[in-house]
């Protein structure tokens, strides 16, 4: 796959196929230059976007990117200024919210606090007339899915805030919407239920064949949970892609520092090398000729003797688990980060040198503007 | 949206401007000259002057005599704390005409002070500044209190770890806090005080005449319209004016703070101060609310063997077509049907209003709600007959009227009352709702409703009895066959005879019974929210 | 939004609700086929009469008579005035010679000459060309007073307009507002009739001297201020005199329980000013002829009979009998002070002026 194909329709043509769509017949949801301001401000700005039956896209952006005002607009909570959206081929605009049949989980669950776990999970049914045996049925059913069998009872104020998150998962589940929105799922939970919690979603929405399109600012969430990433800056998408193809290839500056890449310099590529704040860099075959942007990923920043290389200061070390982030600081140049092994990690104060990996380094459209 | 202001304009907007148009306009011409000329007497600068100090000294009363009990029922916990809660909200939603007699009875010849120290106040300003404050004292405490239950005690202590007294904590951090319930408060009582009608009449005499009384005066008896219209634009004007100021410090309370739970704040009082305070804001409650409702009582029964009540059941007095008692049935059909259209107009109307994309133009609807608060009864029922005379709107002599004027009243306490419940239920409630399938119709229901049930109810309640006790419109609309209670005391208390004062006297006992129920029962059911009342 | 649009069509549909039930409530009122048959009579709160002569009269004339109390004296007739071009009745009764100019400057009633009008004293006829109102009836306004107060001081009861300027009844007095209230209104006309037109102002100057006092309306003066009365008993009134009716004393005994053998308040009878209440053909009546046919029941012997214990005032009729009540505990005023309405009508305004900052201020 090419640098170039990984781009979202933000950024560029985009009119060609979405990677992860290739393989699907028809996009079940679709946003055509959908358009949203709130006063001069555009929180949605021209957005194309497509999601296909069975696909999860998560939209990945900073706070105050737009990706709340996209599942808004899909779900018919906010208007559009300009643009359309469709479910199924069919144009949304006018039809209200409660007609769309799309579900959407809130931020915070928004759990009704005058009923309890049954009634929360039944409401959705209930809106759509069904009888009360089928009702508890599915509340049954459910109930056991998001794993609280037996809690139909329980006062929602009783619940703790994973608990809170699979009701109002089952919740939305519960009417069998064409299309399950989440907006900032797994927000509010401490780290480890999350990260248990993300590989369930992932399993339940595979095992249902549940279409979803997601929304968080946590990349790590985003790229466990999607078949697709969407990122998001000022209400445009900047790159759309597997998790794979985001996390290689960030398709600009912004991308890569949104992913937590600090390592990004203004270069000017001739050949396989780029000249850098840092000296010349390798970069990969086939890269952008010409002034652009270099990425090097930590795992790119090699350390060695003082005397080899470019010539650093160790300025931080930051245990990151599996590895140690080293903050380094070259003269008269941005610093660096460095991924070494625990047993590798210089200390504080001394020195290294500096060798580059080609293989970890990409060149980004665009000059660097962030 | 439309229906409150379809409703506000077609039984309020149009009759003022109706009876306006009479006195100000004539050969198709408006007058507006008129204001000048009337202005300039010297007799109508008195009532300008009167009227506004008197409300100064009113408000400055009230407060002073109120704040501490806001202070011992919002943060003292004793036993009975509810039912004072009531007790003192009672004179608030008592007919004038009932509260007149009553604290004559007081203050005035042969009252309690007359035959204790030989004091009387009757006829003296000081009845009426006394009476302003027993009419007041709830708003005080029941604004100012209910905000200061749910102020967190625990920004008080953090001052004081930092090293402030007990007086500069409270002076740095609690009382910013209250400055502006307390200034809406103020503000609220200048406007009674200064649209008062009722007290100053029976108390005041006929040296003392506010604008209101001075419009009544003009209207009803001298049938000087153009000098009533005079008066009552001014009054529109500087009531205007009060609601505006209010209407900004209100909105300034509903931003700046963060509450906590009433019930967690109250504790026992403990030290002989904080018991000498509450001996001394029981005492004055006491003495200023309770005394004078006690002596309406005694002089009700009065009698051997219930006489008056007994008397109330028949209908040979000849003041009415029907028993007395009969008006108690009146009343409470008409209170129930002003209600009903209180709670339809007034919570659409906050259910707009609590919108969060509500436009400038809706908040300004906000302050236009509480206006009927501030124009003379009479203007609206003289208005009422001349602008709703033709069909289909020829409602003079329908039973509707009553109501609707009632309601007029009561709106603007539904509203006070449902717009900070409104406004605090969360957006994304509703929008769960609607996603998951919810018609707005459903997700009201669904929502809204069973968050708001409590506060419906008690702006039912209270629009019930402030329409049980409205006095001043219905007197001049409700058929003298369907006498309303206070409009029965009015009538009993204008004939002459001991049988009559005696059935006065146990009617307005009964009125004031069934008003204590009512609002012992919405003591049941308090918000926990900071309603204004 | 779509959401607004529905939430407000739901709330208009309510109001339309609430505005139907109200027109559908209001037509029962108002059809064709009932209208000729009803006949509305509009006035004060004071107005009484006993059932049995409403449906006799009923039951002679064909018509339904519907009442419609509407205010006190003043008040129902600036409402009347307020609607005369889509009144609310057909007859009004109860303006009184105080405010009858004020009826016929607006133009409230047209022509009727009643049936049985020989009958009634020509002196009360004011209107004797047009014959726009027919006085149906007269009380005189006069000072009242407490017996026993006077009885244990040994104390002669003041008896004329001069007596109640003198020392010995000096804080004794009370009066109503003159701008307010009708009896306050009558007195000061009543004064203004026996010491003319620049006499009065002395005699209120002397009388406010000698410790007058004024209250807004009748209620408070007899209820609560009047040591005489059974309420201002109660009250602790402390004023043995007070400007109510000739009517009063008898009302105190039939009201009272139980009933005592004699009044306990007696009248001051040189201190009258007559009272004469009239009724008249409202200008835009729908059924004119109804009305006619009221007014002359109003004059009729019946219903001049049953007046006097229903509204405590004396029937215009001399041949109509005055209840036993009125003769045991009281009588009417033989030489009341009376003024003829256009001169009322012209100095009535001005004279509650200068009385008021006399007075008042």
């Amino acid at each position: 796959m090419g640098p170039g194909e990984g781009q979202g329709p933000g950024s560029g043509s985009g009119d060609g196929p979405e990677a992860g769509a290739a393989a699907m017949p028809r996009p079940m949801l679709r946003l055509d230059g959908a358009t949203v301001r709130f006063g001069a401000r555009a929180a949605l700005d021209d957005v194309r976007l497509e999601v296909a039956e069975h696909e999860t896209v998560c939209v990945l952006g900073p706070s105050g990117s737009g990706k709340s005002t996209l599942l808004r607009a899909v779900a018919g909570l906010q208007p559009l200024d300009a643009g359309r959206v469709s479910l199924d081929g069919r144009d949304l605009g006018g039809v209200p919210a409660h007609r769309r049949g799309v579900g959407l989980m809130f931020q915070d669950h928004q759990l009704f606090p005058q009923r309890d776990v049954g009634g929360n999970v039944a409401f959705g049914l209930r809106m759509r007339g069904a009888s009360k045996a089928e009702q508890s049925a599915r509340v049954r059913e459910l109930l056991e899915l998001v794993g609280l069998p037996g809690a139909a009872e329980r006062n929602v104020a009783s619940l703790s805030g994973g608990e809170q998150q699979r009701v109002a998962l089952a919740r939305a589940l519960a009417p069998r919407p064409r299309l399950l929105m989440l907006d900032e799922p797994l927000g509010q939970l401490d780290r480890s239920l999350r990260e248990r919690l993300v590989v369930e979603l992932r399993e339940l929405f595979h095992t249902l064949g549940t279409t979803v399109l997601a929304v968080t600012h946590d990349q790590g969430e985003a790229f466990a949970l999607a078949d697709r990433v969407v990122v998001m800056r000022d209400g445009r998408i900047a790159q759309s892609g597997t998790p794979l193809q985001v996390w290689q290839r960030p398709a600009d500056e912004f991308v890569a520092r949104f992913l937590g890449f600090d390592n990004v310099v203004p270069a000017t590529v001739s050949g396989e090398a780029a000249d850098t704040p840092w000296g010349k860099v390798p970069v990969p075959e086939g890269s952008p000729q010409g002034p652009g942007t270099l990425l090097v990923r930590p795992a790119g920043v090699r350390l060695t003797d003082p005397a080899e290389g470019l010539r650093c200061t160790v300025t931080g070390r930051t245990f990151r688990g599996t590895h140690v982030a080293v903050q380094l600081q070259p003269e008269g140049a941005p610093r660096l980060e460095a991924a070494c092994a625990l047993r590798d990690a210089p200390e504080i104060g001394t020195e290294a040198g500096v060798l580059f990996d080609a293989a970890e380094i990409s060149v980004l459209e665009g000059a660097e503007d962030a | 949206m439309a229906v409150p202001v379809a409703f506000f304009g077609l039984f309020f907007a149009y009759p003022v401007a109706a009876i306006l148009a009479r006195g100000l306009r004539a050969d198709g011409v408006w007058h507006f000259g008129r204001i000048a000329d009337v202005v300039a007497q010297p007799d109508i600068r008195h009532v300008l002057w009167f009227t506004t100090w008197q409300a100064l000294v009113s408000t400055a009363l009230t407060l002073l005599i109120a704040l501490p009990g806001a202070y011992v029922l919002a943060r003292f916990d004793f036993p009975g704390k509810q039912v004072l809660r009531a007790v003192v909200t009672v004179p608030f939603v008592l007919p004038t005409v009932v509260v007149g007699t009553a604290f004559l009875a007081l203050v005035g010849r042969g009252g309690l002070l007359d035959e204790l120290w030989g004091v009387r106040l009757d006829t003296t300003v000081w009845a009426i500044l006394l009476a302003h404050v027993f009419f007041n004292y709830a708003v005080v405490v029941r604004t100012v209190g209910g905000l200061w239950s749910q102020l967190d005690p625990r920004q008080e202590e953090a001052a004081r770890m930092l090293g402030a007294s007990r007086f500069a904590a409270w002076r740095t951090v609690t009382l910013p806090a209250l400055a502006p319930a307390v200034a809406a408060a103020a503000l609220m009582v200048f406007l009674f005080t200064f649209t008062s009608f009722g007290v100053v009449q029976i108390l005041g005499g006929p040296t003392f005449s506010t604008l209101e009384v001075e419009i009544y005066r003009q209207t009803s008896e001298i049938f000087d319209l153009s000098t009533a219209a005079v008066l009552t634009i001014i009054q529109f004007l500087a009531v205007g004016a009060i609601l505006g100021v209010h209407a900004w410090t209100v909105r300034r309370r509903e931003t700046a703070l963060r509450l906590v739970d009433a019930s967690g704040t109250a504790r026992r009082p403990c030290g002989a101060g904080q018991w000498g305070l509450l001996a001394g804001v029981l005492t004055t409650i006491a003495v200023l609310l309770v005394m004078p409702l006690a002596v309406l009582v005694q002089r009700s029964l009065d009698a051997p063997g219930f006489a008056y009540f007994k008397e109330l059941t028949s209908d040979d007095s000849g003041v009415f077509l029907v028993a007395p008692v009969e008006a108690i049935g009146n009343s409470l059909q008409y209170a129930l049907a002003a209600t009903a259209i209180a709670v339809v107009i007034g919570g659409l109307a906050a259910a707009a209003l609590a919108r969060r994309d509500a436009g400038r133009l809706v908040r300004g609807f906000d302050a236009l709600l509480m206006l009927p608060l501030g124009v003379s009864a009479v203007t609206v029922g003289f208005g009422f007959l001349i602008a709703l005379d033709e069909p289909p709107l020829d409602l003079r002599s329908s039973w509707i009227l009553v109501p609707l004027a009632q309601a007029l009243v009561g709106v603007p306490f539904v509203v006070r009352t449902m717009l900070p419940v409104l406004r605090a239920v969360d957006t994304r409630l509703r929008e769960a709702a609607a996603v998951l399938g919810a018609s707005p119709w459903r997700v009201w229901r669904e929502v809204d409703l069973p968050m708001v049930r409590r506060a419906l109810l008690v702006a039912a309640g209270f629009a019930f009895a402030v329409s049980l006790g409205e006095f001043g419109a219905t007197v001049f609309i409700a058929r003298p066959d369907n006498p309303t209670l206070p409009v029965a005391v009015a009538r009993l208390l204008g004939r002459p005879g001991d049988l009559n004062y005696g059935q006065a006297m146990a009617l307005s006992t009964i009125l004031m019974v069934v008003c204590a129920v009512a609002l012992l029962l919405l003591e049941r059911i308090r918000t926990d929210r900071a309603g204004e009342l | 939004m779509s959401t607004t649009k529905k939430f407000v069509a739901v709330a208009v549909g309510l109001g339309l609700v609430t505005l139907s039930a109200c027109t559908s409530s209001d037509s029962d009122s108002g059809d064709g086929a009932a209208e000729s048959r009803t006949v509305t009579l509009v006035s004060h709160d004071s107005w009484a009469a006993s059932k049995t002569v409403i449906d006799d009269f009923e039951k002679q004339s064909g018509y339904q008579v519907k009442v419609l109390k509407d205010g006190d004296a003043g008040q129902a007739l600036n409402k009347a005035i307020l609607t005369k071009d889509n009144p609310q009745g057909d007859v009004f009764f109860g303006v009184d010679n105080t405010l009858l100019s004020r009826a016929l400057d607006n133009k409230l009633f047209q022509s009727y000459q009643a049936k049985e009008s020989d009958l009634i004293p020509p002196e009360y006829l004011v209107d004797p060309l047009k014959h726009r109102v027919t006085p149906i009836d007269f009380g005189d306004i006069c000072v009242n007073y407490d017996k026993a107060y006077f009885e244990e001081r040994g104390l002669t009861p003041p008896e004329s307009f001069d007596d109640l300027v003198k020392p010995e009844y000096k804080d004794l007095l009370v009066t109503e507002n003159a701008s307010t209230s009708s009896p306050g209104l009558g007195f000061l006309l009543g004064t203004a009739a026996k010491y003319g037109d620049d006499g009065w102002q002395d005699y209120w100057t002397k009388l406010k001297a000698n410790g007058v006092k004024v209250v807004d309306g009748w209620e408070q003066a007899y209820n609560e201020e009047f040591s005489g009365s059974a309420a201002g008993k109660k009250a602790k009134g402390d004023r043995p005199l007070v400007v109510s009716y000739a009517s009063s004393p008898p009302a105190e005994v039939v009201f009272a329980d139980p009933k005592p053998k004699t009044a306990p308040t007696g009248v001051a009878y040189g201190t009258c000013f007559r009272q004469v209440e009239y009724a008249g053909l409202l200008t835009n009546a729908e059924n004119a002829k109804g009305g006619k046919a009221l007014i002359d029941f109003l004059i009729s012997k019946k219903f001049q009979a049953d007046l006097p214990l229903n509204m405590f005032v004396y029937p215009m009729r001399e041949d109509a009998q005055v209840p036993e009540e009125f003769t045991k505990y009281g009588k009417a005023a033989e030489d009341s002070e009376t003024m003829a309405p256009n001169k009322i009508a012209k100095n009535r305004d001005q004279w509650v002026k200068s009385w008021t900052s006399l007075v008042l201020k």
